[in-house]
Order: C-alpha cells, then structure tokens, then sequence
C-alpha cells in the first residue's frame, strides 16, 4: 500500500523512498538516513512508518477546500484499487512457486535416502583397501631404498661420463663449429671442475677444456675479426664471447668497428636513395638493434654489472651512428644535387620522403641522437634547391617562349593575317606562362601533401610556403619577368634596337596585363594552394604590381621611341640627301611621305590589337580640310587680329613666337600612356620633330619650300586622326612650313588649293 | 675685372635674357666665347639667314663663321677699339653694331660645305682647323693673318657618305690632337702625322651632335647626339663610356665643360632646355675643393670640413627653361668661370649664372 502511492511525475524521488525503506527493513545503515528518518517521522506521510490516519485527515480537512477534498478522495480510492490488484497478482505468482519449491524439496529427501545407503558402502570398501596398502609397503620398504640408492649412483655416472667426455666433445664442436654447443657444455661443466680441482683426474679435464676453449674463443675471435659475416652472425659471435668472460669494452669497440666497415662497403655502392634506405639505414638499424641487445639492455648479471656498460656502450653507439650517418648524408645529398631534372618531382619528393621516414625508424631506437634532425635539415636543403631549379627551368621557360613569340611575329609578318597574330600571341604566351608556373606549383606543392612525413614539421608549414613557394618562387618569377622586360629597353636602346618592336609592345601589354589582374590572381592561386602564413614579411601584392606597372610603362616608352626613330630616320634620309635648292617644281607627294603614312597606319592596327583606344580632344568633323600654312603672313593676321594690332603687318616670327607663348611646351620624348592614341602620338611626335630639325639646317629654293608645303599638308591629311590632339601636328607641321621658308632663297609659296588638288590625287 | 662690373651686376640680379636684334630675321646658331679677352665677358653670335647679311653681334678679335650654303669659312678682325679694351656694355653693341673686317677665305670649294672651324686652343693663333664633308684640312695663317694656305690635309675613308658633324681640337698633348664626329661615330687624329689614332664606333644611338674635351684632365671627353644622351669617355678604354646622363627629352646639340671647373657641364638640346650638371664623380676637383699645394695645412683643414659636410653628388643643378626654341649653342664665358650663355634658334640668347650656393661649395 504504501510504495505505490507516489505520484507518477516524482518517479525518481519515490523510488529513491522506496529504497530507503528497504534498506530500512534490512537494518543497513547509510549517511543521509538522518534526513529520510526526519521526513519519516512526519505522521502526516502517507507513506512514513509513522503515518497517523487520524491526523492525516484532520490536515486534510483542515487545509483543503471540498472540491479538493473530493478529487483527493477519488484519487485514495483509485490508488487503493489499483494496490489491490497489485497485492492480488503478487500473491498468486507466490502461490505457483510454493508449489513447485514443495515438490522439490519431497524429491529431494527421496534421493538423499538412497545416497546414505551408498556412503556407507563406499567407506566400508576405502577401509579394506587401507589395510591392504599398509601391508604392501611393509613388505617393499627394503627394495625401494636399494633402488633409490642406485638411481643416485647412475646419475652421478653420467654426469662424471659427461666430464670425461667433455674435451672430446668440445673437439668435436670445434670441428664442426657449433661455438654455441661447446660454450654452453664447457659453462654447464666448468663449475665442478672448477669444484672439484683438486683431484688430478678431474684437474687433467679441467686443463683440457681450457686448452679447447681457448682455441674455440680464438677461433671466435678470428670469425669475429674476418668481418664478411653478416650483422646476426657477428651478433653471434660477441654473444658467445661475452659468455666466455671476454672484456666487454674491446668486444664493443670491435663490434662497432666491424659494423663499420660492412656499412662503409654499403656506402660505396649506394648510388640511389632508394638503396641507401632499404640497404644502409635498414642494416643501421639492425646494428643498432643487435648492439642495444648485446651491451645496453641486457639484464646485468656478475660483473659486467659493476662496469657501467651501458653508459660507455651507448656513448660509443652515438659516436658511431653519427660519424657514419654524417657520411651517409653526404652521400645522399651529392645525390640529391645531382637530381637537376625537373619533370620528376613526384619521383624526388617519394625518395625524400622514404629517406626521411627510414631515418624516423632511426629516431625509435636511439632517442637521443642528431641523425634524424640532419636528415630534416637535408630534406629542407633539397627543398630550397627544388625551388631554384624550378625558378631557373621557369626563367629558361619564359626566354624559350619568349624566342618563339619573336619568331612567330617575324614569321607571318610577310603572311596577310600578320599584324592580327599579335593578340593571340598575346594571350598564348600568358597562358603559356601561366599554365607552366601552375604545373610547377603543383609539383612543388607534393612537398607539402598530407601522406608525405616531413610535410608536417615546422619548415614546411611556414616558411618553405612563404619563403620558399611565394617569395622564392612565385614573386622571385614575377620579378624576373619585369626585370628581363627592362633589359629589352636598356640593351637593345643604343645599338639599333635588336628586339622587334611588335614584340616590346607585347610584352608591355603583357606586364599591363600582370599588373591589372595576373599578379593578384596568381599570388591568391599560390596562398591558397599553400595556406600561406604571413610570419615574415613578404612582398606584398601593390609593390608587385608597380614595378610591373613600371616594366610596361617602360616597354612601352621604348616601344614609342623605337617605332618613332624608324620613322624619323626615313624622313631624316629623305631631307638629308635631297638637293633642295635646284628641284623640279612638286606635281606629287614624295613616296616617303606616304610611306611614313602607311607605317603609321600599320603601327596603329598593331597597338589597337593590344591597347585600348584611349581619348582624344574633340575635333571638327573634317579636320583634314584644315588649311594651314603659317609662313604666309595673311592668314597669322587673320588668327591673331583680335588681340594685337591689326595695322602693322606683323613679322612671321614674332608670331610664331606668341603662338609657342600659348601653346604649351612639347615634351618630344614624355612618357606615354597606356593607349592606342598616347601611343601614336608620341611617335608622330617624335617623327615630326626630327622632320623639323632636319629642315632647319637645310637650304630650300622655291620648288623647295612648295614640296615642303606639299608634304605637310599631305601629313596633315593623314596624320590627325591617329593623335590624341591635333593642334599638336598642325603646330609642328606649321613650325616645319615656317623653319623651311626661313631657311628659303625664294620663299614664294605654293597656293594652298593647289596644294589640296595634288595631295588628294594621291 | 672692374671694367666688366655694370655688366656683371645686372646678371647677378637676374638673368639676362639679350635678344639678338640686328634686323627683322634673327635665326641663329652659333654662339662662342671670345676666348682671347679675359677681363669683359663677351660673347659671339652668329646668325643663319639667307636674306640679309649674316651678322655676329658682340664681335670679338678673331671669329670663325661659317654659312652652311655658301659653303665658305672666313677669318675676320675684330674692331680694333674693342680690342684696345672699349667700356661698352653688351646692350650698347648691340645698338650700334660695328662692322668686322674680313681677313681672309678659307677657300675650300674642293671639299664640300664646312661643318665647323676650330682655332688652335694654345699658341699664337696661327692654325685653323675646318671639317668639310669628311675632310679634315689644317690652315696655315700667313702673316697677319690675310692669308690661309692648307698645310695638311687628311680624309675619312670608309662606306657610303661620310661627313663630319662636329669637332674638337684637344688642349692636351700640346695641341696635336683633334676629335671629331660623324653619324654615330667619334674619331681620334693625331695632328703630326693626320692619322686616326682611335675610333669610338656607335659611341651614341645616333647622330653625335657636339664634342668637349675636360679642361683638367687629358683624357676624358665629352660627347652629345640625337639619342638625348651625354657620355663621357675615357678615350684610353673606349669600349664603355665612362657615364652617361640622359636628362634631355631631345637630341642633344652642345655640351661644354666649364673651363676651371671641370664638374661644372653645360648642355642644350632642340627640348628648349639647358640642364647645368655637376659631375662630382669624374672631374678633376673629386669633392669639390680646389687642392692647393700652397697652403697644406689649410688644406687639411678643407679636408676635415668635407668630412663634415657631405660630399656632392652627380646632380642637376639646374634646368633653364626660358627658351621657346630649340637650344642649339652653349657657351661658357672665357672671363668669368660662374657665367654662361645659351642661344636658340629664335636668336634669344639667354646668359645665366652658377647658382651661388654652389659656387661658394665648389670654392671652400
């Protein structure tokens, strides 16, 4: 009744009064059973020992309102039943197990009669077998002490049989060099003889096997020098010769020199890393092992204990593995620096890393020792070289491209389709360039890869990607590509300019390419392949980007210059080897004129190819229509009227001169920018100015001046729509008119819609 | 020097810009220092005109002028009251211009147009040199110089048309060497025997406009062309250039070291420009003080101050900008080593002065 009234949503702490209850019952004893005895003793617990139905009731009434009342009520009576029923199904599983249990129990007393009967017959029979036992050994006691007696004889035969035996038998051993036999017979032997030394007989023995263990020790000795034999007989052997008492440090210095010797003759043959790890570092490890055995971790019995061998052994062990792995890495990185090819990286980083996961197993048996960080220190050294092979093959790459691009723009220069190759030249080369650093990035990054051991130590988590990968490699690259792009401008600047101009424009365009987008895009390739930590500082992205910016804006100057000598020496040749004075009267344009207009039509599809258009000041619709002529001193008048005064016919070049006081001042050689018209602009410029210079120290006649006049307007004609600002040509092409009519014996000239008829003929 | 004071004042005050007005049409080039008078700062300039009479304004005792199509070269006197030492000032000459007296014709019509004459820098002014086509012909002048005969003559023999476009006659080596230049090439001669001694192929990218030997040292020299680059040579190593600048936006016409101060490099291009160099590194004066053997203890002294105060550097001291036209001449007074004067083809000439600050450096 009194377990089963606790409401179910308080389940834990109704089981937990239920427990205490029991353990209550049983009289066990707990902490806390101070506080439960405190509750229990509330009469008002329905579920306490001490519940008072009387109170109980009274509180009830006392508290509750009559609604409540009534549902407690319900509730009692609901939690009554359903106890009934519990008690109920209890008590009738009782029941059927009584019933089985009183079977039993009849069974049982059954059979335990029949047992009694069978006790009683057993010790009967025990007694009989007792009395007759006892007779038995009566009767045999004198025999079984002879017998023993005789046993102990023979066994004390034997073992004298085995002494007199023992130096034939060593012979024997010796004969068939079965050292391990004869050492454990003569041990097993030698301390009864030892015993027993004083009778002559056994003396005699004893000498004997001295003698042949001396032989045998000797023989050892002879085997152990010989070398030849392999790391497990040696092992053999000094196990042996320790046995025999021999000075464990000469035993140690000799091991080692014998390990030595057999691992040199390793060296010399090792050619591969892949045999120097599966040959050297293996048969190191053996020697290692079999040494530690042998002198350090042996159990130390007699005296060898009291020698301190450990510590001796393991100092000579250091001494020893270091000197020879100081030889094997040697050995192993003039190897490695033999490696120069660059294909087969993945084949280089495997060997590095066997080589260094063989020298970890190094580091398992010889916790204390250097080799391992030599061997990381050589992994890194390798790296580091892989990265500057890499920079050099993509240096050699870069010029190998760079060979064909000039091929092919020599090439189908002759070809139609000539000048439209250029872009996609272009952007071949870029992609060539960029495909050949991303595959070297990706042969570099196998060094890093997560299966490769030495991936994980520190240098290969910061600074062979920063240092190495970025730094070394990437922008090392970048900035190889700027600085071989302004050698072409240095080199090529005095003597004539061996570099093709279509390939300066290239590259400019290339370099303006890196520098808008290339750069910033394979720097994020490269720190996101490598998970570039920034712990020292590195080259960061804008300074990237300007000196290429500062790259193309030279190539491009050098471009302009180059493109406007070879313009300028054709109109420097054409005025220089002319008689001026004593020509025919102009009937046409001379061809160099068009010829100048012709390569600068040619050099204006090549830079748009590559450049932008670029703006230019707004002019008339029909700037060729212009005409301009500054020497004749009307049409000045006209222009300048306003401002001075009209009346006095004005002196040509005082005019000339407040023109230039307005006009600003040409900077023939300025840098240009990054457009089709800055371009063609500077090198009509520079074309120009040379035409300028070259008629002032000429002398013209009046034919002269005319031709003169002709080829200007013929320019004029032409050349405005490639220019940035017009003005610019009409104030040289006037200052060239001017110079030549200065420079004229008969300065009369040409009218100007005669000029016009023969430049549109052509 | 007290003579040349007003003179020297107003350029001291500021820069002198002199027009060269003789007439309507002043278009000149040439311009040189009249290297005989050493107490009035005086220069020459010649003018290139075919309608009017060809004028050289601020006349000295003996001129070189040359004209391009009359293919001729004439000696001519200077007026003899200037010569007895006149107090005019630049401004009066150039109000009432004196005329010169022709002495003589260097009559070369055998050989082409002249490039350029070239006085005897030592001596007594008895040899001319004149480059013609690719001729060098050395002049004799007789007795009072109205007559010049060719002494000797020598020819540049090489492919296509070979013409001389500058020349120097060296002041070292008592006066038996002369350079000269054409198309991208500089040459050696040796007076005494008119045999090229050395030849400094493609010594520019281009046309080598101008030549100047270093006043103080023998063997450097100076040289300028289309490739708006000034290099200096050694001319005992003549594979590389021993400096070079390249300031100029255009081809480069003249450059010339300042007689006493040989750091102290002139140059004036067709960008309207004149650019005034100190080249600290290859003078004669390393740190820019002069060595006086006189005074040692003083000198000592100098030296300790250099330490103190840096040692100057290859620099620009200045760019003049007030030409509107090519420069095609700059000259530096054969009187005062501090001035120069530059000339354009507008016929402005312009003379300026070292910056005082570097002066004062160069001095103490």
């Amino acid at each position: 009744m009194s377990s089963a009234t606790t409401p179910p949503d308080s389940d834990p702490t109704g089981r937990r009064r239920v427990h205490s209850m029991l353990k209550l019952y049983y009289g066990l004893n707990e902490e806390g059973t101070a506080a439960e005895q405190a509750e229990s003793l509330d009469p008002c617990d329905i579920n306490g020992p001490h519940f008072d139905p009387e109170v109980y009731l009274n509180k009830l009434r006392k508290d509750c309102s009559l609604c409540e009342l009534m549902d407690h009520e319900s509730c009692m009576v609901k939690q009554i039943r359903s106890l009934d029923s519990d008690m109920q199904t209890l008590v009738y599983e009782n029941y059927n197990k009584f019933i089985s249990a009183t079977d039993t129990i009849r069974k049982m007393k059954n059979d335990f009669k029949k047992m009694e009967d069978e006790m009683d017959c057993l010790s009967a029979n025990m007694a009989a077998i007792t009395e007759f036992s006892a007779r038995i050994s009566g009767t045999l006691q004198d025999q079984h002490a002879q017998i023993t007696k005789l046993s102990g004889v023979h066994t004390l035969l034997r073992k004298l049989q085995f002494l007199f035996e023992l130096p034939a038998r060593l012979n024997k051993c010796l004969e068939l060099q079965a050292y391990a036999q004869a050492v454990s017979a003569h041990r097993r032997a030698r301390c009864v003889l030892q015993q027993y030394s004083h009778m002559p007989s056994f003396r005699g023995i004893q000498d004997d096997c001295h003698v042949i263990m001396e032989q045998l020790a000797q023989q050892l000795r002879q085997k152990f020098r010989d070398g030849g034999s392999s790391a497990k007989d040696l092992s053999e052997c000094v196990e042996l010769l320790l046995q025999l008492d021999e000075p464990a440090e000469e035993l140690c210095d000799k091991f080692l020199s014998h390990a030595q010797s057999r691992l040199e003759a390793d060296l010399q043959g090792l050619e591969f890393i892949d045999r120097g790890c599966n040959e050297f570092v293996s048969s190191l490890c053996l020697v290692i092992a079999s040494y530690q055995e042998l002198f350090i971790n042996r159990p130390q019995e007699g005296e060898l204990a009291s020698k301190n061998i450990p510590e001796m052994a393991n100092g000579k062990l250091h001494v020893f593995v270091d000197t020879l792995a100081a030889r094997y890495f040697s050995l192993v990185e003039r190897r490695i620096q033999e490696e120069k090819g660059v294909g087969d990286n993945s084949l280089l980083v495997r060997a590095l890393d066997r080589f260094h996961r063989r020298l970890q197993a190094i580091t398992k048996l010889l916790p204390g020792s250097a080799v391992p960080s030599h061997g990381t220190e050589i992994v890194v050294r390798a790296a580091r070289e892989r990265i500057k092979q890499y920079l050099s093959a993509l240096q050699t790459f870069y010029h190998d491209s760079l060979t064909d691009v000039r091929q092919a723009l020599a090439a189908p220069r002759l070809a139609v389709g000539g000048a439209s190759a250029s872009g996609e030249l272009l952007t071949s080369l870029s992609n060539f360039i960029l495909n050949q650093l991303k595959s070297v990035l990706a042969s570099v990054h196998l060094f890093t890869a997560k299966d490769i051991t030495f991936s994980n130590k520190p240098y290969f988590k910061g600074e062979f990607c920063s240092q190495g990968v970025r730094e070394g490699l990437v922008v090392s690259f970048i900035k190889f590509i700027c600085q071989s792009s302004r050698q072409y401008c240095e080199s090529a600047g005095d003597r004539g300019g061996s570099t093709p101009p279509a390939l300066l424009l290239l590259l400019s365009r290339l370099c303006l390419d890196y520098e808008t987008s290339t750069i910033s895009y394979i720097l994020t390739l490269t720190d996101e392949q490598f998970l570039v930590q920034h712990h020292t500082p590195v080259t960061p992205v804008t300074a990237l980007c300007a000196e290429a910016r500062e790259a193309a804006q030279k190539l491009l100057n050098h471009y302009v210059k180059v493109q406007g000598l070879i313009i300028s020496q054709m109109l420097r040749k054409s005025v220089e080897t002319r008689d001026w004075v004593n020509t025919i009267e102009p009937r046409n344009v001379r061809a160099v004129m068009k010829r100048v207009v012709e390569d600068t039509t040619s050099i204006d599809v090549q830079v748009g190819l590559l450049y932008e258009e670029g703006v230019r000041k707004a002019h008339s619709s029909d700037s060729s229509k212009r005409t301009f002529s500054v020497y004749s001193s009307s049409r000045q008048q006209i222009r300048y009227a306003p401002s001075y005064t009209p009346s006095a016919p004005m002196d040509t070049n005082l005019l000339s001169n407040i023109h230039k006081l307005f006009s600003e001042r040409i900077d023939i050689f300025s840098p240009v920018e990054f457009n089709k018209v800055s371009v063609l602009t500077g090198i009509i410029k520079i074309s120009l100015k040379t035409f300028l210079e070259c008629v002032r120290i000429r002398t013209f006649g009046r034919y002269g001046l005319q031709q003169i006049q002709v080829d200007c307007h013929y320019l004029q004609m032409y050349l405005w729509r490639f220019v940035s600002d017009e003005n610019l040509v009409h104030f040289l092409l006037d200052e060239i008119v001017g110079s030549a009519a200065h420079r004229c014996l008969d300065p009369s000239p040409m009218e100007q819609s005669v000029i016009e008829v023969i430049c549109e003929r052509g | 020097m007290e003579r040349c004071f007003p003179f020297q004042t107003s350029v001291t005050v500021y820069k002198a810009y002199t027009r060269v007005e003789s007439d309507a049409n002043t278009i000149a080039r040439a311009l040189t220092a009249q290297t005989a008078e050493t107490d009035a700062i005086r220069f020459l300039v010649g003018t290139q005109s075919l309608k009017f009479d060809n004028q050289i304004t601020n006349e000295p005792k003996r001129l070189s002028s040359e004209n391009r199509v009359l293919t001729c070269a004439a000696v001519w006197r200077m007026p003899p009251e200037w010569e007895s030492g006149s107090h005019e000032s630049p401004d009066d000459s150039s109000n009432n211009p004196q005329t010169l007296e022709l002495l003589c014709h260097l009559d070369n019509t055998a050989h082409g147009s002249v490039a350029c004459v070239l006085w005897e820098p030592l001596g007594d002014g008895k040899r001319v040199i004149s480059l013609a086509e690719n001729h060098v012909l050395l002049w004799d002048l007789q007795e009072s110089s109205t007559k010049a005969t060719i002494s000797s003559t020598a020819t540049l023999e090489g492919k296509g048309q070979l013409k001389f476009t500058a020349g120097k006659w060296s002041p070292h080596h008592n006066s038996t060497q002369l350079v000269t230049a054409n198309d991208t090439a500089i040459r050696g001669w040796d007076l005494r025997s008119m045999s090229q001694i050395y030849c400094i192929e493609n010594a520019h990218g281009q046309l080598v406009r101008d030549l100047d030997f270093n006043p103080n040292k023998q063997y450097y020299l100076a040289s300028c062309g289309d490739d708006c680059k000034v290099k200096f040579w050694d001319v005992r190593h003549i594979n590389e250039p021993v400096k070079c600048l390249e300031e100029h936006s255009h081809w480069v016409w003249s450059v010339r070291y300042n007689h006493s101060h040989d750091q102290l490099l002139l140059t004036g291009s067709s960008d309207s420009r004149v650019i005034l160099s100190n080249m600290v590194s290859i003078s004669s004066e390393p740190f820019g003080h002069l060595v006086d053997d006189d005074d040692l203890s003083d000198n000592e002294e100098n030296q300790q101050e250099d330490k103190g105060k840096e040692p100057l550097q290859d620099s620009i001291i200045a760019t003049y900008e007030e030409h509107e036209d090519s420069v095609y001449a700059v000259e530096w007074s054969a009187a005062d080593p501090w001035l120069f004067a530059s000339l354009s083809y507008d016929g402005r000439l312009v003379i300026n002065r070292v910056p005082r600050a570097l002066k004062y450096r160069i001095l103490l």
